[in-house]
C-alpha cells in the first residue's frame, strides 16, 4: 500500500465531515513506522524461495532424464498424500503460535485409529470414515494436551512441540510395542511380533488403501499408461482448504489474527487468548490426523514406530519452500509448496544417481534441504524478529 | 445537580507497606474534562490501575475506599470488567494491532457477524464477518472525532498522530461508553494534532460524556480543563478551576513541598582547576527522557542536583554521560575530552553511575553482594584479581573481595546475612547501599547519582543522603545527584540545574523560591522574567 | 568437587525448613529419578544379576558421557540456554578424528591430535554459531536443533564424497565414501579408559576416562572465576548491569557458545575412544537430547545449571540406561530401555520447557 495515495478505494476524504474538527485526514507524509511496502522488490524476494526450488526440480528433472509420465503419476500420488498435513500447520500460524511441531501427536491419533480399523477389519470407505471418526476424538484430546504445554511455555512453542512429538513418540512405543498383547487384549494374533505382545513393525492397510482415491475411478493416459487420478481425495483437499478461507473470515478467525500479530492488544481489547491458543492446537491436530489418514489411505501399509516420526519436519519443510514463513502463510502457499517439495523429494535422488552416479547422496541432499529449509526459515524469523524488538 | 458519571472516595492503596494513595477522591461530571496531573511517583498510575481493575492491584491486596460509577459502588477483577461497565480508555501505548485495517482495529472483538451454516452448528464464533456493517460503523466513530482517513487502509501505514485518534474512535464506537479515560494522549502528537485532540475532547465532553484526562502538559490542562486535581504523594495537593490558576502554580504544588532537611555546613573545598566536568551541547537519545542539547559546568567538590518533571530529559543526562544511551556532544573531563558512547572510557576516566534503574542496571540480582560490589572495579580496572600471565583468565582473589565487601559492608550499613547472600533478597534501600558500594569501590572523583532514594524506606533514605554527603564532604568527591524529589536535591545540594524539553531551563540556588521552581520546571521562567524585567 | 560460581546463600533455617528447603534444591523430577535408578538396582539384586558388571558399565559410560554433558554449562552460563546445537562441535570432533585416522596416525598422538584438530576447527565454527544465535534471541534453542540437524545431514552428503581414502575408512567395495561405522581398535580405542584402570570388587574403572572428565569439570569451574568467566555469567545474569560496566554481552555470549561447542568437539572424541568406533553420518544427530537430558535431571532449569547438575545428571541418567536394558529384559521381552529413555529424556525436556517462572 502506499500511503501518498489517499483511498484507493472506499469514499473519498470527507472534507465536510460532521464533528469537530477538520483538516485531519488526508495521510499526509508518514512520521511513524510505514508497513512494508509491496513493491516489485518485495514481491521479487517474496518468490525467491520457491522460485529457486522451481529452478532445482527443474535442473534434477533435466539431469535425471525424467519423463512426465512418471513424475506426474508420482507427483499426483504424492501430492494427494501430503497436501491435508501441510496445511493442518495454517491455523497455529495464524493465532501466532508458529510452526506446530506438534502436529507427530495429531498424526500419531491418525495411526491409532488406522490400527484400530484394521483389527475390526472394517475395510473400505466404511472403514475410512470410521478411522477419521476414531481419530477427531483423539487428536483434540491430544490437542488440548499440547495447547496446555504452549500456554505453559510461551515464546518457545516450537521447541516445545518438538519434544511434546518425541515425547508422545515415547508413550505410543510404549502402548503398542509393550502394552499391546499383553495389557490391552489383542486377539488377531497376526498384527503381534513373534513374542506374543506388541505390534509388528508393519501394518498392512489393505482395508483401507485408496479407499478415497478409488471411490470415483478416473485415469488418464499420460505417455501410453494410465495415470490414476484420486478426484475425491482431491475434492476432500479442496474441502479442507476452503475451511481454512472459509476460517480466516469468521469471528474467530479474526480473533487468532489478531492474536497472532499482537497478542497483547487482543488481550486487551477482550480476547481470551490463551483459550484461542489451546483451540488453534486443537484444530491442527485434527486436521494432522486426518492428514495422516490421507496419508496411510494412500500408501497401503503403516510402519507401526516410524510412519509418524518425520511428519512434522517434512509437512514444515514443504510450507516453508514455497515462500512462506514462521509467521505468516497462506492456503496457496501450502499447496504450492507440497507440490515443490515433493518434485525435489522424487528428482533429487534420481538426480543423485544421474550426475554422481550415487542415489543414496540424493536421498542425504533432500533430507539436508529439508533441515536447511527450516533453519533458514526459523533464522529469518528470529532475526527479524530480534530487530523489531530492539527498535522497540 | 447532575449525578457524577465517576466519584473516586477515599481511596488508599498500599505497596508492600508503603502507602502510594492516601485517601484520593475526586469526581467527574457528565460534559466535563477533570484533569489529573502530578509528578511521576505521585499516585497517578496507581490510581487508574485501582479504577480499571489492573491485576497488579488485585495481586498485591486490593484497595481502600469507594469506586463509584453512576452512582453505583463497583470493583473490577479485570480491565474488561471495567470496559464492559463503560469506561473507555485511550491508552498511552497505543492498542492498536498494525497489520490489520482502521476499521478491524476500531471494531476489535466487536466485529458485527453474519450467522452461516457452520455458525448454527459450531457455535457464534465461526459466523462470518460483516465487512460491510464494520466499516460502517467505523466510518461513523472515525467522523466523529474528526479523522477522514480511508476506514479501509492498514494501520502500519498510518502517521503516529492518526493512530491516537483512531484509538479514541475505537472507544467512542463503544456503545455504553460514558467515561472516556485519556492517559497521556498528547505525548506523541505535533501541535496542530494536539489542538486537535483538544477540540475533539471538548466536543465528545459536550455530548454528554464524562472525561478523565491525565497528563504532564500544564498548558493543555489549562487549555481544556473544567477541573483540575493535583496530585503529590499520594495525596490530592490542590483542586483547581482553570481560571483562576497558572501554569506555574500548578507545576509549584506538583514539586513544591517543604524541605525536611535544610542542608547544614558548606561544600567541600572547592579544588582549583578545570572543572570536574564541561557539558557542551549533549545530546542524548534515550527514549522518554531525550536530552536535546544541553550545556553545563560542574565545578569540582560541588555537589549539583538536576530536577525536572518526568520526560523533559533529567534522567537522560547522566546516562549519556555514561555512555549508556547514544549520546552526541562534547565533555571534557578535568579539561581533557571525554570519548562518549564508551562505559569502560567513562569508567577509565574517573566517573562512576548510580543507575536510576537499579533492578534494571544496577544488580546482579541472582549473585552475591560480594560479587555485585567487586565486579566492575573487577571488569574495568583489573582489580581483586590474583595474579596471572593472561589478563583474562586471572582468578578472582576471594579473600580481597571479602575483605573489600565487608568493609564496605560495615561502612555503609548494609542490612544483611553476610557478603555472600543474594541481592535478590535485600530490601531496595540495602539494594542501594550496595550500588554505592560498587560506585565507591571504582574510586571516581566524580560519582554521578540518579534517583538516590526512589521506592527506598524513610529510614534508609536518610542514611543514603548522609552517605552522600559524608562523600563529598570527607572525600572531596565531586557529585551529580538527579532526583524528582526536590526536597532531597535542595537538602544536600550546591546549585540545582532545572531541565524543561531536554535543555537546562536554569540553574538555581537550593533556597530558591518555591515559585521560581515550580515555574522553571513549567519552563516558564524566562518568560515570567522577561515580563517583571 | 569445584563448585560452579556463587550459589545463592540462604542462610540458616529452622531444621524442618531446612529439610523441606533441601527437598525442594533437590527436585521431584530427580528424586523420582534417583528412586527408579534405586528400584532398578533392587530388582537387579533380587534377581541374582552382576551387580559389579552393571556397576562396571554405568561408571563406563559415566565417564564416555561426561564431558558431552559438560559442554552444554558453558551456553547456559553464558545466557544462551540449552545447546540443542551440540552436533555442531561434535562434527568438528568427528572431523579430527576422521583426519588423523586417514593419516594412520595412531596412539595417544592420534587421540589427542584428533581432540586438538578438533577443538580448533570447533572454535571458529562456534564462532560463527555464537554470532547466529545474537541475531536470533529468544529462538535459539530452536535455532540450534535446527542448525545442528542441518550441519549433520549435510555432512551426510558430504561423507559420501569426501576425499579420504584410507581403505580402513572407505567402503570396500566402492572404494569412495565413508563408512557409516569406523573401527578404532588397535588404533586409540580404549587408550583413556585403560590408562590407570584398576578393578576393585569386581568393578572396573576407567580411570583415565573419568580423570578427565573431572579435570574438565574443575577447569570449567575455575574458569568461571577467572575475569573471563565472570564477565561471561554476569553479561548472562543481567545484560544492562553488563554494558553499564562496559561489558558487550554479544561478545561474552558469542564466548560461551565457543567454549561448549570446543568442548562438544573434545567430548566427542573421548566418547569415541571409550566407545571404540566413530559413527558418522546420522549417528550425531540426536546427540543433544540425552545430554541435554543429563543435565536437566541433575537439576538445571533453562536458565541455571551448576557443576553439580552436571556430575549428578550424568550420574543418574547414564546409569538408568545403562541398567535399564539388563534389568527390564529379565522381566519383558523387547528392547524396553530405548522406549524408558524416550519417555525420561524428552519427559525431563518438557518438564524444564514448561517450568513456570523460568525464562
Amino acid at each position: 500500500m502506499n500511503t501518498q495515495t489517499p483511498q484507493p478505494s472506499g469514499p473519498a476524504p470527507r472534507a465536510g465531515a460532521p464533528g469537530p474538527a477538520r483538516g485531519l485526514g488526508t495521510p499526509g507524509p508518514a512520521r511513524g513506522p510505514v508497513a512494508p511496502r509491496r513493491t516489485l522488490r518485495g514481491a521479487l524476494s517474496h518468490a525467491a524461495v520457491p522460485m529457486l526450488f522451481a529452478l532445482m526440480c527443474v535442473l534434477g528433472i533435466i539431469a535425471a532424464h525424467i519423463g512426465p509420465g512418471f513424475l506426474i503419476r508420482e507427483l499426483l500420488s504424492r501430492f494427494a498424500r501430503n497436501a491435508v498435513l501441510v496445511t493442518s500447520l495454517l491455523i497455529p500460524i495464524l493465532a501466532g503460535l508458529g510452526l506446530n511441531f506438534g502436529i507427530v501427536v495429531g498424526a500419531m491419533a491418525g495411526q491409532v485409529a488406522a490400527i484400530l480399523v484394521t483389527y475390526w477389519k472394517i475395510g473400505g470407505i466404511a472403514g475410512f470414515a470410521l478411522a477419521c471418526l476414531i481419530a477427531a476424538p483423539l487428536a483434540v484430546l491430544f490437542g488440548l494436551g499440547t495447547g496446555a504445554l504452549f500456554n505453559r511455555s510461551k515464546g518457545r512453542e516450537m521447541v516445545t512441540g518438538l519434544i511434546a512429538g518425541f515425547f508422545a513418540n515415547g508413550l505410543y512405543q510404549l502402548l503398542f510395542l509393550f502394552g499391546v498383547g499383553s495389557l490391552i487384549p489383542w486377539h488377531d494374533k497376526s498384527m503381534l511380533l513373534p513374542q506374543g505382545f506388541g505390534l509388528r513393525n508393519t501394518v498392512d492397510l489393505f482395508g483401507i488403501q485408496y479407499a478415497l482415491d478409488d471411490l470415483i475411478k478416473v485415469s488418464v493416459p499420460i505417455d501410453g499408461s494410465p495415470v490414476r487420478v484420486p478426484v475425491v481425495t482431491f475434492g476432500c483437499i479442496a474441502l479442507v482448504c476452503g475451511f481454512n478461507l472459509f476460517f480466516q473470515r469468521t469471528r474467530l478467525g479474526q480473533e487468532l489474527r489478531a492474536m497472532g500479530q499482537d497478542p497483547h492488544v487482543a488481550s486487551t481489547a477482550g480476547i481470551r487468548v490463551d483459550r484461542n491458543r489451546v483451540i488453534a492446537t486443537v484444530l491442527s491436530t485434527v486436521f494432522a490426523a486426518w492428514g495422516q489418514l490421507f496419508f496411510l489411505q494412500n500408501l497401503g501399509t503403516l510402519n507401526t514406530y516410524s510412519s509418524h516420526e518425520q511428519v512434522g519436519m517434512f509437512a514444515i519443510a514443504a510450507l516453508l519452500v514455497s515462500g512462506a514463513t514462521v509467521s505468516r502463510a497462506t492456503v496457496g502457499q501450502a499447496l504450492l509448496g507440497t507440490l515443490l517439495f515433493h518434485t525435489l523429494f522424487v528428482v533429487s535422488p534420481l538426480a543423485g544417481k544421474a550426475l554422481l552416479g550415487d542415489a543414496q547422496i540424493g536421498e542425504y541432499f533432500r533430507v539436508f534441504v529439508a533441515y536447511a529449509v527450516i533453519t533458514v526459515a526459523l533464522v529469518l524469523h528470529a532475526w527479524q524478529k530480534a530487530r523489531r524488538d530492539r527498535a522497540g | 445537580m447532575t449525578q457524577p458519571v465517576l466519584e473516586l472516595r477515599e481511596i488508599t492503596k498500599d505497596y508492600d507497606g508503603n502507602r502510594v494513595l492516601k485517601g484520593v477522591s475526586l469526581v467527574v461530571r457528565p460534559g466535563t474534562i477533570h484533569a489529573v496531573v502530578g509528578e511521576n511517583g505521585a499516585g497517578k498510575s496507581t490510581l487508574m490501575n485501582v479504577l480499571f481493575g489492573m491485576p497488579v492491584i488485585r495481586e498485591t491486596g486490593g484497595y481502600g475506599g469507594q469506586v463509584v460509577l453512576d452512582g453505583r459502588e463497583v470493583s473490577f477483577a479485570a480491565p474488561i470488567e471495567a470496559m464492559a461497565a463503560g469506561i473507555g480508555m485511550v491508552h498511552q501505548e497505543f492498542m492498536l494491532i498494525p497489520g490489520f485495517t482502521v476499521a478491524e482495529n476500531i471494531k476489535l472483538n466487536r466485529e458485527p457477524t453474519i450467522p452461516n451454516l457452520l455458525s448454527r452448528i459450531a457455535g457464534p464464533a465461526l459466523e462470518t464477518l460483516d465487512v460491510p456493517a464494520m466499516r460502517r460503523d467505523a466510518r461513523a466513530a472515525l467522523d466523529r472525532v474528526g479523522l477522514a482517513v480511508d476506514e479501509w487502509l492498514p494501520m502500519a501505514g498510518l502517521p503516529v498522530g492518526h493512530m491516537q485518534f483512531v484509538e479514541i474512535a475505537r472507544e467512542v464506537d463503544k456503545k455504553k461508553v460514558r467515561l472516556l479515560i485519556f492517559d497521556e494522549p498528547t505525548a506523541v502528537l505535533t501541535e496542530s494534532e494536539a489542538t486537535q485532540l483538544l477540540s475533539v475532547m471538548r466536543s465528545l465532553a459536550a455530548e454528554g460524556m464524562g472525561l478523565l484526562f491525565i497528563t504532564h502538559r500544564l498548558d493543555e490542562v489549562l487549555a481544556v480543563a473544567d477541573e483540575i486535581t493535583v496530585l503529590r504523594d499520594g495525596e490530592v495537593a490542590a483542586r483547581l478551576e482553570p481560571r483562576r490558576t497558572t501554569v506555574g502554580q500548578i507545576a509549584e504544588l506538583m514539586v513544591g513541598r517543604p524541605a525536611a532537611v535544610v542542608k547544614p555546613g558548606g561544600a567541600a573545598a572547592r579544588a582549583a582547576g578545570p572543572p570536574a566536568l564541561a557539558i557542551t551541547d549533549l545530546a542524548v537519545e534515550m527514549p522518554g527522557e531525550r536530552v536535546l542539547g544541553v550545556s553545563l559546568t560542574v565545578e569540582k567538590g560541588e555537589v549539583l542536583g538536576i530536577a525536572g518533571l518526568a520526560g523533559q530529559g533529567k534522567i537522560g543526562i547522566a546516562n549519556g554521560l555514561m555512555g549508556l544511551y547514544p549520546a552526541r556532544g562534547s565533555v571534557a573531563k578535568d579539561g581533557k575530552p571525554l570519548a562518549l558512547n564508551d562505559p569502560r572510557a567513562a569508567i577509565r576516566a574517573g566517573l562512576a553511575f548510580v543507575s536510576e534503574d537499579r533492578r534494571g542496571v544496577g544488580i546482579l540480582p541472582d549473585e552475591s553482594i560480594e560479587l555485585n560490589i567487586v565486579l566492575t572495579a573487577l571488569e574495568a580496572q583489573n582489580r581483586f584479581l590474583r595474579p596471572g600471565p593472561i589478563g583474562p583468565l586471572r582468578l578472582l582473589d576471594r579473600g580481597a573481595a571479602r575483605r573489600h565487601a565487608l568493609e564496605m559492608i560495615r561502612a555503609l550499613d548494609i542490612r544483611c546475612r553476610g557478603p555472600r547472600q543474594q541481592v535478590r533478597r535485600l530490601s531496595g534501600g540495602n539494594q542501594q547501599k550496595v550500588c554505592l558500594a560498587r560506585a565507591m569501590t571504582l574510586d571516581p572523583d566524580t560519582l554521578l547519582v540518579s534517583e538516590p532514594t526512589r521506592g527506598i524506606d524513610v529510614g534508609a533514605k536518610e542514611r543514603v543522603l548522609e552517605i552522600l554527603r559524608g562523600l563529598n564532604r570527607e572525600r572531596g568527591m565531586t557529585l551529580v545527584v538527579t532526583s524528582s524529589e526536590l526536597a532531597e536535591l535542595r537538602a544536600i545540594c550546591d546549585r540545582i540545574a532545572i531541565v524543561y524539553h531536554g535543555r537546562i531551563e536554569a540553574v538555581l540556588p537550593p533556597d530558591a523560591s518555591d515559585e521560581s521552581f515550580g515555574l522553571a520546571m513549567a519552563g516558564e521562567l524566562h518568560g515570567a522574567e522577561a515580563a517583571r524585567g | 568437587m569445584a563448585e560452579a560460581p556463587a550459589r545463592p546463600d540462604d542462610g540458616g533455617a529452622g531444621a524442618a525448613g531446612a529439610v523441606r528447603e533441601y527437598l525442594r534444591e533437590i527436585g521431584i523430577p530427580r528424586l523420582l529419578i534417583g528412586v527408579f535408578l534405586v528400584a532398578l538396582f533392587g530388582v537387579a539384586f533380587a534377581t541374582k544379576m552382576d551387580i559389579p558388571g552393571l556397576a562396571t558399565d554405568c561408571i563406563l559410560r559415566i565417564a564416555r558421557n561426561g564431558i558431552l554433558v559438560l559442554a552444554l554449562l558453558p551456553a547456559i552460563q553464558g545466557g544462551v540456554g540449552l545447546n540443542f546445537g551440540l552436533p555442531i562441535g561434535i562434527i568438528c570432533g568427528l572431523i579430527g578424528c576422521v583426519i588423523t585416522l586417514d593419516l594412520s596416525i595412531g596412539g595417544w598422538l592420534g587421540l589427542g591430535l584428533s581432540a586438538l584438530i578438533g577443538a580448533l576447527l570447533a572454535a571458529p565454527v562456534g564462532m560463527a554459531y555464537g554470532w547466529l544465535l545474537n541475531r536470533t534471541r529468544g529462538q535459539e534453542m530452536m535455532v540450534g536443533t535446527y542448525l545442528g540437524f542441518a550441519v549433520v545431514s549435510g555432512m551426510s552428503s558430504f561423507w559420501t564424497i569426501a576425499p579420504f581414502h584410507n581403505p580402513l575408512l572407505v567402503w570396500a567395495i566402492a572404494g569412495k565414501g565413508l563408512r557409516t561405522t569406523l573401527t578404532i581398535t588397535g588404533i586409540w580405542d580404549k587408550l583413556l579408559d585403560q590408562l590407570g584402570q584398576f578393578t576393585l570388587a569386581g568393578v572396573t574403572v576407567p580411570t583415565g576416562s573419568l580423570a578427565l572428565f573431572a579435570l574438565a569439570c574443575v577447569m570449567v569451574g575455575l574458569f568461571f572465576r577467572t575475569r573471563a568467566g565472570l564477565t561471561i555469567s554476569a553479561a548472562r545474569s543481567n545484560p544492562r548491569f553488563a554494558r553499564a560496566a562496559g561489558i558487550s554481552d554479544e561478545r561474552t555470549r558469542v564466548q560461551a557458545t565457543t567454549f561448549s561447542t570446543v568442548l562438544a568437539a573434545i567430548g566427542i572424541v573421548v566418547f569415541c575412544q571409550s566407545y571404540g568406533f566413530v559413527q558418522l553420518y546420522t549417528a550425531p544427530l540426536l546427540m543433544a537430547f540425552p545430554a541435554v537430558a543429563c543435565l536437566l535431571i541433575g537439576g538445571a532449569s533453562v536458565s541455571r545449571a551448576t557443576l553439580t547438575h552436571v556430575v549428578i545428571g550424568t550420574v543418574l541418567f547414564q546409569s538408568i540406561l545403562t541398567v535399564a536394558l539388563p534389568v527390564t529384559s529379565q522381566v519383558i521381552a523387547g528392547d524396553f530401555s530405548e522406549t524408558a529413555r524416550l519417555i525420561i529424556q524428552n519427559g525431563m525436556i518438557l518438564y524444564a520447557l514448561t517450568r513456570r517462572g523460568d525464562r
